[in-house]
């Protein structure tokens, strides 16, 4: 068996040190919207912290500055101690530490699923193909599509493209995974067999951000929930007070729009 | 793209095979105006079909193509020397042969039904058709080479699958041992552009373009799309620019106006300045159907690319081009073709190309008026290569196809 990373760090309580550290981000988008409003939000080692909010508050967008797809203009972010300047040479040096899990799955529909999850480590990390593709298959089998390794992409359900996404991302050996509605694209049938791999990945101490709407995902494995809209964060907790005993009223109505 | 939809490979409705009354009557004779549309579209089909075969039992004298048909493969190339065209011929064929036996190494049958149906159809036209005849020895030796590398390449293929990139360069070097097997030197007696024509000038001018062009196309191509103001704008400079001008006026420049201005030492060979014309033409019609394939290419992908921690380059060569050019073929071959077509305006500028030579034969006083029989001749002839081209671009695509298998 495969551990997603080498060491185990129990899901803390805030006691872990910091992997993400952002502090009064905020974002204009190129028509002047102002999409992100001064947000701070620490992500610690070894937890899961769940990400809510309706839809256009600025979740997905906010995720995306932590690997530098989306650039912001104000504000720091730091990832595992490295700041992430607004023109940052070492710009895939960061990529290669945060995986990162789409709603859209975006797997290469050129290659194998094999393919797909060995590119980066070979490429990237410079490994020789035998050990990519030792590891790769490992991955495979732990996110439970080893017999498809050698299809295509399109060949292949919603919910296995999401699993060889994640098996992709891991692939990589990150230290933090961001999911961006990983299971919003999926038919009901299958999210079960993606928020599994999810589930099993927070378990063995996997740094996670997940933007999700799955309530039972988030009570079951978030050390925190944080509610995002306009742009802004209105409330973070602990899963138990955040969906028994919300403090603020937007996370109120939020939730009564959800629950 | 990918959809969350499960395996969404639908089973085809099967195709029923109507017999051929009832196709008839569904296809053509459905009511009383398609009868009617049938009945004159046959009609006239037929009429201009027995025409043509009256004319071309009666009144045609074939026999300026046979008399000629060193002129027509060659141009004025000595004919002493002609071992050397058919040492390409055959070096052409064996890779040929080779190439396909690897690409179809994992077909259950190294020749489907069609293919050897065709085989057989070109070997009868080399014993039956009088003007190859005086050659059928030789023609028959090359398409046995075909199916003998074809067997060879795949044995090959399936023992060691890692040689099939070495064919690229195979054929690479290839062109190169082609240009001085024509143009000799190095021990082979040298044979001026001047006396180079014929098809050999026509296929060599076109492929020489074909391998020029697409790199350059790529690399406007991307050059358009660059963040580099200076980059894109010349490369949109360079694709306008040449896009407003007809190739006719750029092949026109090559040979009457570069002369004018460079000295005399200095003056590239007119074949060449024809093919750089030809490349510098296609090129830019080139990008913008690699510039539409780019644009086919979801944003998600290259965000996964940057995502894994690929750099540009990697990015583009390893992600996004594979996928653009995959959607581009069509495009791109059409291209191709035109470009092998186009090189028919250079018989305008003075070259000796298959089109350029049937003038001249055809200024020949003992062929007068024989304008029928030579055109036709070679228009079959740029139709086979056409149709050759397209009918490639399709296999290909049928075998890059990974979206439904
Ligand atoms: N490229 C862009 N240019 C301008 N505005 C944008 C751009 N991308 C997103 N926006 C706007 O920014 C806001 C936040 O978008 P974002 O995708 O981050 O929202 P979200 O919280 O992830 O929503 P959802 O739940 O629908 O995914 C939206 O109002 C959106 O319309
Ligand atoms: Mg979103």
């Amino acid at each position: 068996m495969t551990q997603f990373q080498t060491e185990t760090v129990p899901v803390s309580n805030n006691t872990g040190e910091p992997v993400i550290v952002a502090t009064d981000v905020e974002k204009w988008y190129d028509n002047g919207f102002h999409v992100l409003k001064g947000v701070s939000m620490t992500v610690y080692k070894g937890e899961v912290l769940v990400v809510m909010g309706p839809s256009g508050s600025g979740k997905s967008t906010f995720i995306r500055t932590f690997n530098a797809l989306e650039p912001y203009q104000k504000g720091s972010i730091e990832v595992d101690g490295i700041e992430l300047a607004h023109d940052l040479k070492n710009i895939e040096a960061i990529r290669r530490e945060v995986g990162m899990v789409f709603q859209q799955f975006n797997l290469f529909p050129h290659l194998t699923v094999l393919q797909n999850v060995t590119l980066a480590p070979i490429w990237v990390r410079h490994w020789p193909k035998a050990k990519a593709q030792e590891v790769a298959m490992q991955l495979l089998e732990r996110v439970g599509i080893l017999e498809q390794a050698q299809k295509f992409p399109g060949q292949l359900s919603g919910g296995q493209q999401q699993r060889v996404a994640i098996a992709r991302s891991l692939a990589m050996q990150p230290k933090v995974m961001l999911f961006d509605e990983p299971t919003s694209a999926l038919d009901p049938e299958m999210v079960r067999e993606v928020l599994d791999v999810m589930r099993t990945l927070a378990t063995e101490g996997m740094t996670m951000v997940c933007v999700t709407h799955e309530v039972g995902f988030a009570r079951e494995v978030a050390a925190r929930v944080v509610l995002m809209d306009g742009g802004v964060l209105v409330e973070e907790n602990t899963p138990e007070a955040f969906f028994n005993d919300p403090q603020e009223d937007r996370t109120k109505k939020f939730l009564s729009q959800i629950l | 793209m990918t959809t969350a939809t499960p395996d969404t490979v639908s089973t085809a409705p099967e195709v029923k095979r109507l017999a051929i009354v009832p196709w008839l009557h569904k296809n053509l004779f459905s009511n009383w105006f398609n009868s009617l549309l049938t009945v004159v579209v046959t009609a006239i089909l037929g009429y201009a079909a027995y025409g043509m075969v009256v004319w071309g039992f009666t009144v045609a004298q074939w026999v300026v193509i046979p008399n000629n048909m060193g002129l027509f493969m060659t141009g004025l190339y000595p004919s002493d020397q002609y071992w050397r065209i058919w040492l390409l011929l055959g070096i052409v064929s064996a890779l040929a042969g080779l190439s396909w036996g690897m690409l179809a190494r994992n077909l259950p049958t190294l020749f489907s039904r069609n293919v050897l149906i065709g085989f057989a159809v070109v070997c009868a036209g080399f014993v039956l058709f009088p003007p190859t005849r005086p050659s059928s020895p030789k023609l028959l030796l090359m398409v046995a080479i075909v199916a003998a590398m074809a067997w060879a390449g795949r044995f090959i293929g399936r023992s060691k699958p890692g040689l099939g990139k070495w064919i690229t360069l195979l054929w690479f070097i290839s062109y190169f041992i082609a240009i001085w097997l024509i143009g000799g030197g190095l021990g082979l007696a040298g044979v001026s552009t001047n006396d180079w024509g014929g098809l050999v000038l026509t296929l060599l001018m076109a492929v020489s373009g074909i391998a020029l062009c697409f790199p350059i196309g790529v690399a406007l191509a991307l050059g358009r799309r660059s963040s580099l103001p200076v980059v894109k704008w010349l490369s949109v400079a360079y694709i306008e620019l040449i896009r407003g001008v007809p190739l006719i006026a750029i092949l026109f420049m090559g040979q009457v106006m570069i002369p004018l201005f460079l000295p005399e030492g200095m003056r590239p060979d007119r074949v060449l300045r024809a093919v750089i014309g030809l490349t510098f033409f296609s090129a830019a019609y080139l990008a913008e159907n690699v510039r539409a394939g780019l644009q086919s290419v979801p944003r998600g992908q290259q965000e996964a690319a940057a995502s894994l921690g690929l750099n540009t380059p990697l990015s583009l060569t390893l992600i996004v081009l594979p996928q653009a050019l995959k959607t581009a073929i069509p495009a791109i071959v059409g291209q191709f073709i035109s470009l092998f077509q186009d090189t028919t305006l250079l018989s305008i500028v003075g070259l000796a190309e298959l089109l350029g030579i049937s003038r001249s034969i055809l200024a020949n006083p003992s062929y007068l008026g024989r304008y029928a029989e030579v055109y036709l001749f070679i228009g079959v002839l740029y139709w086979f290569f056409c149709y050759a081209m397209s009918l490639g671009s399709r296999r290909i695509e049928e075998l890059l196809n990974t979206d439904h298998r």
